[in-house]
């Protein structure tokens, strides 16, 4: 892929609501205070915005914004899957669109009630007395739950590379650590591999501290085009470049010829190539952080380490705020919120800014992505 | 035997591994034109596009390629059943279904393990294949 997104787009304005266990609102509450909020954080008029994009997955659609949340005269609808690669997916047609002429100023967002509603990690959410489409193929023989998916891909990256459990614990620490270090976040406490280790296993060899918080809030990001991000309240993270990827036979998460192997690394090529940059001009990197094994398995599709490297990488502090190759400086969706994977894109823009609780030190060129799920999307932002 | 799981709702891609299993046989859906198996069942072959499918019986043996063990019960009807282990097994080249794998201490699962096909009836008398280990023969 070439250079036709480079640069033509960029982040303007961020908004999230508090991040909970019960909201005690609407998803769509929710969602109008987030655009409400980015739109206030760019120094525009919510009239203004002429583009949308939601994740497939939000129960909050362009026609209830069109009512609720003052959205008018929308130019741009788009929505993408899937899963936690909408944080990524959203900005990536947002660019294209904007690119295109198609708008000029597009929202991204995505509303959760998914501590107080209905639990990603509850086998109830998921299951009925019967199931068609790929479930037919899974869930008679109990499974049921990401993390039990999931968990398939850590155990392969353990038998063929020798990863080890310590060294997701490893990752945990990491992202609590950043946690702690964001008033924001949901889980603020400091933890140790020791309490990694003793955490109870969910679906060996996840354990509990493995596995992200599940939560309640909104996030929203707007996007604009090069000319209009200049004369705005924030400076622009631009948009370098983007990419989306399916890789191949990702129907059903696990029904793969290598689970070692994933959709990440041919977008890793895309998006690289659409932004004309390589692993060692990134500064920082966001993760999608559904189960700590995926940090590892990002890191190794993105070129940071060779094949099957990633769990000795992230060992000693490496991925760290003040390590070689900080990631998740927000505490990702193990210690902030779980809110599908934008406020990661968001934490970018943040470090971009300066603004970030972790800051980065001369941070001036950031890589969102994602390792497994199902789909994958990248974004590489760059400092004004 | 796993109690109060999902049974499936078959469609016309799935209907003709469900009515196998009902007599007591794996079957897999094949390319007619390259002979190349895939796994789930689709409507034509992902290798070489080919639209007509072949459906054969499965060996009656794989290995196991990963796995995980449910520790934590994610319903409230499986509060008595945790552990259960839920693999992926390869049956042949395209084909890597999941099971459980039965009669076997969910700890002492390895890669490469071979297993069998047996089948289990569950609720309304749905037969559903499953895998354990043969008899006297832990190596693939």
């Amino acid at each position: 892929m070439g250079a036709q997104l480079r640069e033509k787009a960029a982040i303007v304005g961020i908004g999230e609501t508090e991040y909970s266990k019960e909201s005690g609102r609407t998803e769509l509450a929710l969602a109008c205070e987030a655009i409400r909020k980015a739109a206030d954080d760019a120094g525009i008029s919510v009239g203004e915005i002429d583009g949308l994009v939601r994740y497939d997955m939000d129960p909050v659609d362009e026609v209830a914004l069109t009512s609720s949340a003052g959205l008018r005269n929308l130019r741009w609808m788009s929505h993408t899957g899937y899963g936690g690669t909408g944080g990524n997916a959203v900005i990536v047609h947002a660019a294209a669109a904007i690119a295109a002429g198609l708008a000029t100023t597009v929202v991204c967002y995505r509303s959760l009630n998914e501590r107080s509603g209905a639990r990603y990690g509850q086998g109830s959410t998921w299951m009925s007395e019967k199931v068609g489409g790929f479930e037919q193929m899974q869930m008679p023989w109990g499974l049921l739950t990401p993390a039990q998916a999931f968990g398939m891909f850590a155990r392969r990256h353990m038998i063929e590379y020798g990863w080890t459990s310590e060294q997701f614990g490893a990752v945990a620490v990491a992202l609590r650590t950043h946690g702690s270090m964001n008033p924001r976040a949901m889980m603020r406490k400091p933890i140790t591999v020791a309490d990694h280790q003793a955490s109870r296993m969910i679906a060996d060899p996840l354990h509990l501290l493995d596995c992200c918080i599940e939560s309640d809030g909104g996030c929203a990001v707007i996007v604009t085009t090069a000319e209009r991000a200049r004369s705005l309240r924030k400076p622009p993270a631009w948009i370098m470049g983007a990419a989306q990827g399916s890789g191949t036979r990702a129907r059903g998460i696990i029904f793969r010829d290598d689970l070692a192997t994933t959709e990440a690394h041919f977008t890793a090529k895309d998006v690289y190539a659409s932004a004309g940059v390589g692993p060692a001009d990134i500064d920082a990197v966001m993760i999608y952080d559904h189960f700590t094994p995926f940090i590892p398995m990002a890191l190794e599709a993105y070129g940071f380490c060779g094949r099957g490297e990633g769990g000795p990488f992230v060992e000693d502090g490496r991925i760290h705020f003040d390590g070689e190759l900080p990631v998740n400086t927000h505490g990702g969706n193990h210690s902030e919120a779980y809110i599908h994977g934008l406020p990661h894109i968001i934490e970018a823009t943040r470090q971009l800014r300066g603004e970030s609780s972790a800051q980065v030190p001369g941070c001036e060129v950031v890589l969102s992505c994602s390792a497994v799920a199902q789909l994958s999307a990248a974004v590489i932002l760059r400092k004004d | 035997m796993l109690r109060g799981m999902p049974l499936p709702r078959p469609d016309h891609d799935t209907q003709p591994f469900w009515d196998a299993a009902q007599e007591g046989r794996y079957v897999v859906p094949r390319c007619a034109a390259c002979g190349v198996g895939h796994w789930p069942p689709g409507p034509m072959c992902p290798h070489c596009f080919g639209d007509e499918i072949a459906w054969g019986d499965a060996p009656t043996r794989g290995s196991v390629y990963s796995w995980v063990v449910a520790t934590h019960p994610v319903a409230e009807v499986l509060v008595d059943q945790v552990p259960y282990a839920i693999a992926l097994i390869d049956l042949e080249p395209g084909v890597r279904v999941v099971g459980n794998v039965v009669g076997c201490d969910p700890s002492a699962i390895q890669a490469g393990m071979a297993v069998e096909v047996f089948f289990e009836e569950r609720e309304e008398g749905v037969r559903v294949p499953n895998f354990r280990i043969p008899s006297g023969n832990l190596e693939a």
